[in-house]
């Protein structure tokens, strides 16, 4: 008996459909492979028939101009190689910077738009629409010619208890420098971080096999600062500051934090807490109301319903569109550059682009900084996911 | 016996209706709450008795120059409208500034049904504003046809200048878009790779940087001699960098395609294509018209970054404006107003596509 | 899927079917615009109006090789670029020529692929203070905040100049010469540099110009001229010698009004410049009124430079270094023969 099975298989081989999708794929991989060739070919050709200089050996070469803002030691006479550093600290301080503040207000936001009160929670509601539906670039000139405006000039500047100072150069606040001792401090602290991971496991590992709670926070709190600050005083504080003051023309001394960061800070967290605050308020409304009566009917009190059995269900919503926002934030801190505050973009992609003139290598090392960003940022969110998802029977 | 007839309802006590009411539940239900409500109130009476002072009342609506604003301590209005044009259409010659208009008519004639519910013709009206309509518009704003005087794009500007690359972007990159999704969730190894490398690559860059390359490098890219215009160029760069986002908010829509619908269509012996077109993306696509207004309204807020390239958008003319000395200090005046026409623009998009979130949203919400 | 790799197909296919090139004087002639990259606002040099008409030295220079080339001086296309995009558009093929106060240094020259077809204009780098702080030297700067242009020899001559006197400062840079400008009338910075020229136009672009002042010292050699991309000898010639002419001509009192009476004189060198005489438009691949059209549309050098920046504009600035060689100056341009 004739298989119906087999009969079918002998059909023209271009419909067989393992043969398609392999011919196909075939075609279309020589495609891109030729489409990226004849780019690249084209750019090779026109850059040696335009006698542009390539390769990266421009990376050690003398810089030669200054740079307003580095968090390492740089001047005029360091390298390109690190004005790319320079850049791509600044970019990742603020960005830090940037998460820090625009998820504090993100979470003050979302909880007050769901407040009982009625103002705040239009006010928040207000914030809200009003931010997130203006373009980042308007808010960040609009903050700093706000800034640049407001303050005085250096002469007249604004004086707190004589040691921190604001003027249009920039906020001014003394700087620490550590003496002989403070280094037991420091390996004080980060050993009690490390502790506190530990009894965190402990507690938690003690709390599935007992029930029993242990108060992790405040142990943590207490070893961490506590512990520190306690020996830090015992040591005989050693530890000194650096006092700015006007010298000449500016203050010296102490650390400068410059006007474009200010403004650069105020407009980012503020724009992006305005997202976060949506995804906040989004991931507590998303938690089933169920819940709460059910952990209300199990005799468990207002507080620790919100703190067991709400915030950890809320995060679990929360988190995927929060890094994408932090993701966003690092990429959007690229807006720098209109404004002078010397980011990857600002010193990198454009003084060093211009001073050297090899824009593909710039750039391509530009971008791909952001890439690996988004990358490292992506495959946390993945991690962390797989971590929380409900595990459904 | 009687009849009982009773008597009408009391009205509620005064201090749970009207006003007190209603300020008893909201703003002073605990003593707590009063606090922050006065608090509230307090900071706002600080800050908006002088903001709408500043707006309204000392400012200057009406004049042609700095003299109107002379000694006044509130906005410099004048200055706005003295300047509207230019911040309308750019340099864009004034004698030809009904293309502009005819094209936006069109555009609210064609687009604009699609906001409402029910409307005679509302489909092939957003086939022709999809896809016809940017043709013509093109022709008709460009020039150099049917007696038409020809405009280069170096004086394109303006408010039309940011709604054309924010229309031109979605537009364009919806295609680009729905084919990266589905190369995405192919079977096939070489296409689903090229199309995550894709995707991946252009999300992770910021816009910024997609845009100085478009518009400086692209041309060291291609031969020798192929150039195109720059504000193309621009429009390239946002092309792509859109359809990767494109191709993600399809994807979730594809996603949330149940698989009955694919082995359905599949038993019907249709092929990939045809399922594809005639059963998935149909469902598909009007899944995810939210999140394509949402991205759409991302655009529109990032279409301010091509001032950085050298295209005078909106933002752009503003800023140029406002350096000039022929008006004094009007900076504060030109970013609001510039705000206040994206605000405009995204909070109505946005409201929107919370309307139809609502309205497609069938799941089960408390 | 199919419709991307149609569409990659084409592009693709459009690439190599383009891909053999004629030359820029090709592409200039055949497009029938030159392209011309100017700043974003500089009086004097290159600035538009509301009108969007371009003004400006660096503007007249490209217009009088648009003139030599089309014919036409109007026939140009201006693409303003802050410093920072400058070369990039030059080497990208985005313009034709960068006129836009650009210094000639060695490592622009030899690796980024450009040319330098000469200078029309002899500057150098000074700075700009703020009469309320006292300063009357540039030696009495130390600590002070900078403003200035990213992008450009200025950002370099500084650091050089500050280290040299073994001073320091910290430079706020901006990305154009308004933000520049904003930055320092909001205090941002002490002083502003730039090119001295550049200078006086933005004091003059001041809210109040009497409330700063220039200082004396010129720290830097700065000859600023048009520049082409490397690897195309006749256009370059084409660009260095339009340039040549105009200066030629301002020496021979060749002017605007004269030319076309000038070339019908006895003067064998005029007539040769005219194309009354010889073949110079031809060697260059041009006609032979190349010289013609760019005097009479737009002047010699020296009418260029009094309508732009001389005595009697907003700018002030004497001949100076910029007078012909007989004149005190140091403007020399070889002969045409
Ligand atoms: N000669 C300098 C150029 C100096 C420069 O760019 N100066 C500024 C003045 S601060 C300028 O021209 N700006 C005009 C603009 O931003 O377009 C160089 O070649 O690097």
């Amino acid at each position: 008996m004739a298989d119906p099975v087999k009969t079918q298989s002998k059909t023209a081989i271009w419909n067989d459909p393992t043969f398609r999708s392999i011919a196909f794929q075939v075609i279309a991989g020589v495609a891109i492979v030729w489409t990226f060739w004849a780019l690249f070919d084209n750019t090779m050709t026109n850059m040696e028939r335009r006698g542009i200089t390539t390769g990266f050996a421009f990376l050690n070469e003398t810089s030669g101009f200054g740079i307003l803002m580095s968090l390492i030691e740089y001047d005029e006479t360091h390298t390109y190689g690190r004005t790319f550093l320079v850049g791509l600290l600044n970019t990742l301080l603020i960005s830090v910077l940037g998460i820090f503040a625009a998820t504090i207000l993100g979470f003050i936001l979302g909880v007050a738009r769901l407040s009982r009160n009625w103002l705040i929670s239009k006010i928040a509601a207000v914030y809200v629409e009003i931010l997130r539906n203006i373009p980042l670039l308007l808010q960040i000139f609009f903050w700093y010619i706000a800034v640049l405006q407001t303050l005085p000039h250096p002469r007249k500047s604004f004086n707190f208890a004589d040691s921190f100072f604001l003027n249009a150069r920039g906020f001014y606040v003394p700087g620490p420098v550590p003496e002989s001792g403070f280094n037991i401090v420091l390996v004080l602290f980060f050993t009690a971080i490390i502790a506190t991971v530990f009894i965190a496991r402990w507690a938690r590992k003690r709390q599935d096999l007992t029930g029993q709670q242990f108060p992790v926070f405040l142990t943590g709190f207490g070893l961490i600062i506590g512990v520190p600050v306690v020996i830090f005083f015992i040591l005989g504080a050693p530890m000194s500051f650096d006092y700015p003051a006007l010298k000449g023309f500016n203050f010296q001394g102490g650390i400068t934090v410059i006007p474009e960061l200010i403004a650069l800070w105020l407009a980012l967290s503020m724009y992006t807490a305005a997202f976060i605050g949506e995804i906040v308020r989004a991931g507590i409304q998303g938690v089933s109301h169920g819940q709460t009566e059910a952990a209300h009917a199990l005799g468990i009190r207002h507080n620790p319903t919100l703190r067991l059995v709400i915030v950890p269900q809320a995060m679990r919503i929360i988190i995927p569109p929060l890094t994408s926002q932090y993701l966003n934030l690092a990429k959007n801190s690229s807006l720098a550059t209109a404004i002078g505050y010397p980011d990857l973009v600002g010193v990198f992609m454009g003084t060093t682009l211009n001073q050297t003139g090899q824009a593909l290598e710039i750039v391509a090392m530009t971008m791909a900084v952001y890439l690996v960003m988004s990358l490292l940022i992506s495959a946390f969110m993945n991690w962390f996911n797989n971590r929380m998802a409900l595990v459904e029977r | 016996m009687r009849d009982f007839k009773a008597l009408p309802d009391l009205a509620p006590p005064l201090v749970a209706r009207g006003v007190i009411g209603w300020a008893r539940e909201n703003l002073f239900s605990t003593p707590l709450n009063s606090v922050m409500s006065l608090i509230v109130i307090y900071i706002l009476y600080l800050t908006l008795v002088p903001i709408i002072d500043w707006v309204f009342v000392s400012s200057v609506f009406l004049g042609d120059d700095k003299t109107a604003c002379e000694g006044i301590t509130g906005a410099c209005w004048a200055f706005i409208g003295n300047r509207l044009p230019i911040f309308a259409y750019g340099s864009y010659p004034a004698a030809e500034y009904w293309r502009l208009e005819t094209c936006f008519v069109l555009l609210l004639f064609s687009f604009g049904p699609q906001f409402f519910e029910k409307f005679p013709y509302k489909l092939p009206l957003g086939i022709f504003s999809l896809t016809l309509f940017p043709v013509i518009c093109y022709f008709l704003i460009a020039g150099g046809y049917f007696g038409l005087e020809h405009v280069e794009t170096e004086k394109w500007g303006g408010l039309a200048l940011t709604l054309m690359i924010a229309y031109v972007g979605i537009v364009a990159a919806l295609p680009f878009g729905v084919v990266l999704a589905l190369g995405r969730r192919s079977d096939m190894p070489v296409i689903r790779t090229f199309c995550i490398a894709f995707i991946e690559l252009w999300r992770g860059v910021p816009l910024i940087s997609v845009l100085f390359m478009s518009s400086v490098m692209l041309p060291l890219f291609l031969p020798d001699g192929m150039n195109f215009d720059k504000l193309l160029r621009a429009l390239i760069g946002i092309t792509m960098f859109q359809s990767a986002y494109m191709a993600e908010v399809i994807r979730g829509g594809l996603q949330a395609i149940p698989r009955g619908q694919y082995e359905a269509a599949k038993a019907l012996g249709l092929s990939y294509w045809k399922s594809m077109s005639l059963i998935i993306l149909p469902q598909a696509l009007k899944l995810v018209i939210p999140g394509i207004v949402n991205t759409f309204i991302a655009l529109f807020k990032d279409t301010t970054l091509v001032l950085i390239i050298g295209l005078l958008d909106i933002l752009a003319t503003v800023q140029a404006a406002i350096t000039d000395p022929a008006w004094g200090a009007v900076a504060t005046e030109g970013y609001v107003f510039a705000a206040a026409c994206f605000w405009v623009f995204c909070f109505g998009m946005s409201r929107y596509s919370i309307k139809l979130e609502q309205k497609l949203h069938t799941g089960h919400k408390r | 899927m199919k419709k991307t790799f149609t569409v990659l197909g084409v592009v693709a296919a459009a690439m190599l079917a383009t891909s053999a090139s004629a030359g820029t004087l090709e592409d200039v002639k055949k497009r029938g615009t030159l392209s011309c990259g100017v700043s974003t606002g500089l009086p004097g040099f290159s600035i538009q109006d509301e009108k969007g008409n371009w003004t400006g030295l660096d503007v007249d220079t490209c217009r009088a090789v648009a003139a030599a080339v089309l014919a036409d001086a109007n026939k140009v296309r201006f693409v303003p670029l802050t410093a920072k995009e400058r070369f990039t558009a030059l080497q990208s093929g985005e313009i034709d020529i960068l006129s836009r106060n650009t210094t000639w240094t060695h490592t622009r020259d030899t690796s980024l692929g450009l040319n330098f077809a000469g200078v029309n204009y002899y500057d150098g780098q000074g700075f700009l203070v703020q009469k309320a702080l006292g300063v009357k030297s540039a030696l009495e700067l130390d600590g002070a905040s900078v403003c200035i242009q990213a992008g450009t020899t200025t950002e370099l001559n500084l650091a050089d100049y500050f280290r040299e006197h073994g001073m320091k400062y910290s430079a706020v840079v901006f990305d154009t010469s308004d933000q520049t400008r904003e930055g320092f009338e909001a205090a941002r910075c002490d002083i502003l540099t730039s090119d001295q020229s550049q200078l006086y136009a933005i004091r003059s672009k001041l809210g109040n110009p009497g409330s700063a002042m220039v200082l004396p010292e010129v720290i830097s050699k700065e000859p600023l001229g048009p520049v082409v991309r490397q690897g195309d000898d006749a256009w370059f010639n084409i660009v260095k010698w339009t340039l040549n002419a105009l200066i030629n001509a301002d020496e021979m009192g060749v002017t605007s009004a004269n030319a076309k009476d000038m070339s019908m004189g006895t003067n064998p060198g005029i007539k040769r410049l005219l194309g009354t005489e010889g073949d110079a438009g031809a060697k260059l691949g041009l006609s032979a009124d190349w010289a013609m059209n760019a005097v009479i549309q737009v002047g010699n050098y020296g009418e260029m430079f009094d309508r732009n920046v001389g005595p009697k504009t907003p700018l002030a600035i004497s001949r100076g270094l910029n007078a012909l060689w007989n004149k005190g100056g140091i403007l020399y341009a070889p002969p045409v023969r």
